[in-house]
């Protein structure tokens, strides 16, 4: 290159040399990528004014945009009915709109559920992160992750053509002399602890795996014995990381739908019989959704009342969970 | 030296409890940890039972059954529009997803500012990879069935599906972006390559085949999603879907209804669904693992 | 020459060392620079520095590591940009343009100063397409003889006879040194003015590091080279001109590369050559 071609443009260097195209596009990928990122904010928002907006008319007879644009509001469904009333029936000739029972269902599944699903995800993590063998580890682990890959209709399917008819309900009439239905509140805590169980083993066992081997040692150095060192090191340790993994599990078992829709049934009982037939919050939705619900009926509507308060748990737990989240990164990174 | 000394030693302390407690507990979490195992053996035994079952003592014709589709009565049902309507889905979900997706991690990736925005953004996707599924299929039926009156097509359920999976797909599109090393982007920025040129020529190629790994993953996902599905009504229809404006049911809502009959036939013919959907299933997983393997072999 | 650089101080080299052995002659600066303090955060990483670079010579910079080498070179590049924390103060001027003037487009810079890195970082493409890279981003693709232009490129960079029969195959492909070489290949294609090269032997054995110095010595009759090395060596060996940084990122001389070695002004220079520290 001659020293003289270089020189003509002088430095050549400013931004509105031959770059100019490239810099227009870059920034136009630029603003293209952000709308993109937009869009997950603006499903937030949606969902949101959706389940308030439809969740305003069930209460006061007129959505929220109706009111915005004058419609006074009238409350049709008072707030002390829907949330101490103990009879939930609003498709019903003679409608009652008490949600504790739909409330207590889905209460009652995810304590159930956590009394299968911690108990075994945490041993199952402890022993992953500390007993276990590299040979069965690596089968063990890809094991439990197809058990979280398996839809949850699936699950449904196994609690009502074998949970409840082969494992529940022998028990059922052999013990407590019960004849039982198609349904059982039993049968969705078992099926619900189950499929839970790889997100508390799973994310458990990172937590425990995070602890740093000088703090196992220091406590080997002393004559622990591995269950000393587990229990009263890594477990403590790790804690809550842990928790937060208990936190996914109840957050995922209250808004679990197919599987306790088909293992516990549709029925608004208030009852902790563990062979009754129970409805969650999710169920009833499914039942509506299966109805021919017109849109703008009280049944209809009500489906976004159940979904909000069921948003707002849901929600309530993932912050809890990130709360969690950040003390152990916090802890230990 | 002899073991009488050895054992008179540390004979001052009796460890054998100790040792005792911690085989014990070994018992117990090894127990724990294999509870799950059986129980997806039995599910998947379950499964198959009831499959050979159905195609044995049912008389489910395996080619019926891949051709006919869906009917009110037993002996005549087929899964041909279910599994049309679900590829359906699958096609489009990718449509609508994977590039909102993509762009969305390169965003955050590799534009994104450090700012209240961005950790507005990031927080957020967090918060939607938690919403319930149901909940998705509620927005689905209040904005798009009815709210822009769509009515309950399989386009609906596709907006439904990939709001759902879009969370999935950013996260991993994004782990797939921050794998690529450094050294690679300084190499086309010091070639005088704007951030763009950089992106598209040097971190997408090479971040391709882990954002197609978590691609599939997520589609995985929404294969065997049913409660969104059902809720912007894609159930009890029988026909089979020609486009996104027709109504539909989906592998998974016609294995719902099938599972929620009374009568045994249509019970062991969810069975037999399920299998094909768990094959979908298997097939995708493997797709991504063959994709990640030769990757990882490859770099 | 055009007049528009007239204001820039024109130096004189004369230099007898190691291989290098040009006839007298008179070169422009090239990259100057004047109080350049560059900090990371509250940390200052180059202070002071004041430095005229010439023309189609080979200036070499070396220190001990973490005196600001790689942060100098990176500041006539304006990689510093990527990082975030950085902070660039006082003048350094690319022909006589601050190259942290508003209206001046990084980009723009980087197509006339290209670098070469430490680690060879070839993109996970066929060798070809590594080479071809700049002309296609650059929009030369379509001016030049793309599979000419490769094949100049690579031969310039030493490589040519090694990859002709296998340009299809990946740059990842290839051994450390012609890993570096294409890296060379690929900076020198779209034609730059100036070369940067941060410590571009470092990771290579001995064989490769001398075919990557004699290619230098080719590359100085058409490019302007600027190598940060901590080989001594090294920059004994094959550059004009040699810069030495010491801790805190001061510049403590710069000179001809036979009067650095044999004659140093500065006797923390001398102990730094010697071997005292560093
Ligand atoms: N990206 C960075 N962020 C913060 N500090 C940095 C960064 N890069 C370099 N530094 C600091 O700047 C100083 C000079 O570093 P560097 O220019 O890499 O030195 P050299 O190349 O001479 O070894 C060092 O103290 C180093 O810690
Ligand atoms: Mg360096």
């Amino acid at each position: 290159m001659s020293t003289e071609s270089h020189h003509e443009s002088g430095a050549g260097i400013s931004g509105d040399g031959p770059v100019q195209a490239d810099n227009e596009a870059n920034r136009r990928a630029r603003r293209i990528l952000f709308g993109c990122a937009t869009i997950t904010v603006l499903t937030t928002l949606a969902i949101f004014f959706v389940l308030i907006d439809n969740a305003a008319s069930y209460f006061f007879g007129a959505k929220l945009t109706e009111m915005l644009m004058g419609a006074s509001p009238e409350q049709t469904v008072t707030f002390t009915e829907f949330f101490t009333g103990t009879r939930w029936a609003p498709d019903h000739a003679t409608p009652a709109h008490g949600a504790i029972p739909i409330i207590f269902g889905t209460l009652a599944i995810t304590v159930g559920a956590a009394f299968v699903s911690i108990p075994i995800g945490t041993a199952t993590a402890i022993y992953l992160s500390e007993y276990a063998p590299d040979s069965v580890r690596s089968k063990l682990k890809p094991t439990l992750e197809i058990l979280a890959g398996i839809p949850t209709i699936v699950y449904g399917y196994f609690a009502i053509a074998f949970i409840n008819p082969v494992l529940v309900a022998p028990i059922a009439s052999a013990l407590f002399g019960i004849n039982m239905g198609r349904y059982s509140l039993l049968s969705g805590m078992l099926v619900v602890g189950i499929m839970t169980i790889p997100m508390v083993s799973s994310i458990s066992e990172d937590a425990m795996s995070a602890v740093p081997d000088e703090l196992r040692n220091g406590a080997y150095a002393l004559g622990a014995t591995k269950f000393n060192v587990s229990t009263r090191i890594v477990l403590p340790a790790s804690i809550s990381g842990v928790f937060a993994s208990y936190i996914l599990a109840v957050s995922r078992a209250i808004g679990e739908t197919m599987a306790v829709t088909l293992a516990a049934g549709f029925t608004a009982n208030l009852t902790a019989n563990p062979f009754g037939e129970i409805m969650t919050m999710t169920a009833y939705m499914v039942k509506m959704a299966r109805g021919t619900t017109a849109v703008g009926t009280v049944e209809y509507q009500s489906l976004f009342a159940v979904g909000l308060l069921l948003f707002v748990m849901t929600l309530t737990m993932n912050l809890l969970n990130d709360w969690f989240k950040r003390r152990f990164q916090e802890e230990y990174r | 030296m002899s073991t009488d000394t050895d054992t008179d030693l540390f004979s001052d302390v009796d460890l054998s409890w100790e040792h005792l407690k911690n085989r014990l507990f070994l018992g117990v979490i090894f127990a724990a940890s294999m509870f799950g195992v059986v129980m997806l053996a039995l599910l998947l035994f379950d499964v198959a039972t009831d499959f050979y079952v159905g195609l044995t003592e049912y008389n489910i014709s395996l080619v019926d059954f891949f051709t006919r589709d869906g009917s009110r009565r037993e002996e005549l049902s087929g899964f041909r529009g279910a599994i049309v309507a679900s590829i359906m889905l699958m096609v489009l979900v990718t449509i609508l997803s994977f590039f909102v997706g993509v762009g969305t991690a390169i965003y955050l990736e590799e534009y994104a500012p450090d700012n209240r925005i961005t950790r507005l953004i990031e927080a957020n996707l967090a918060n939607l990879a938690g919403v319930p599924s149901i909940v998705y299929g509620l927005l689905g039926l209040a904005a798009f069935v009815n709210g822009i009156g769509m009515g309950p097509i399989l386009l609906a359920g596709a907006i439904a599906l990939a709001l759902l999976v879009m969370p999935i797909i950013i996260v991993s599109a994004q782990e797939a972006i921050r794998s690529v090393p450094d050294g690679v982007r300084n190499g086309s920025y010091a070639t005088g390559a704007t951030k763009w040129q950089t992106v598209r020529r040097v971190v997408l190629p090479a971040a391709i085949p882990g954002i197609m790994t978590g691609t599939i993953l997520a589609l995985a996902r929404a294969i065997g999603e049913t409660a969104p599905l059902i809720m912007v009504g894609a159930i009890f229809i029988n026909r089979m879907p020609y486009g996104p404006f027709d109504r539909f049911s989906a592998m998974p809502t016609t294995i719902y209804n099938w599972a929620n009959e009374p009568s045994q036939h249509f019970i062991h013919l969810a069975a037999v669904g399920i299998v094909v959907l768990l094959a979908f299933l298997f097939v995708m997983n493997g797709v991504a693992m063959y994709i990640r393997h030769k990757y990882e072999t490859e770099v | 020459m055009s007049t528009k650089d007239a204001d820039q101080s024109l130096i004189t080299t004369d230099v007898q060392t190691g291989s290098r052995d040009r006839t007298d002659r008179t070169h422009e600066t090239v990259v100057k620079a004047r109080n350049l303090d560059v900090y990371y955060g509250d940390e200052q990483a180059i202070s002071g520095v004041s430095m005229d670079i010439p023309e189609h010579e080979v200036t070499a910079i070396i220190g001990p590591s973490g005196c600001g080498k790689s942060t100098f070179l990176r500041s006539i590049n304006r990689m510093n940009d990527q990082i975030d924390v950085c902070r660039v103060e006082g003048d350094l001027s690319f022909h006589g343009k601050n190259v942290y003037d508003e209206d001046v487009d990084p980009v723009a810079l980087r197509r006339k100063v290209g670098q070469v890195f430490q680690k060879p970082n070839p993109f996970p493409k066929s060798i070809y397409d590594n080479v071809a890279y700049g002309l296609r981003i650059q929009g030369k693709a379509d001016e030049v003889d793309l599979d000419d232009a490769v094949e100049r490129a690579l031969r310039g960079a030493a490589l040519w006879d090694e990859v002709k029969d296998k340009l299809d195959s990946s740059g990842l492909d290839l051994s450390g040194g012609q890993q570096q070489r294409l890296c060379i290949a690929r900076a020198i294609a779209p034609d730059p003015e100036v070369i940067l090269m941060d410590e571009p032997t470092s990771a290579l054995d001995p064989v490769a590091a001398s075919k990557i110095e004699d290619l230098i010595d080719e590359l100085v009759e058409e490019y302007t080279v600027i190598i940060v090395t901590h080989n001594m060596q090294q920059a004994a060996r094959i550059s004009d001109q040699t810069a030495v940084f010491l801790t805190g990122g001061e510049l403590v001389e710069f000179d001809e590369t036979a009067t650095i070695f044999e004659d140093p002004d500065d006797d923390r220079v001398e102990d730094y050559i010697t071997g005292k520290f560093g």
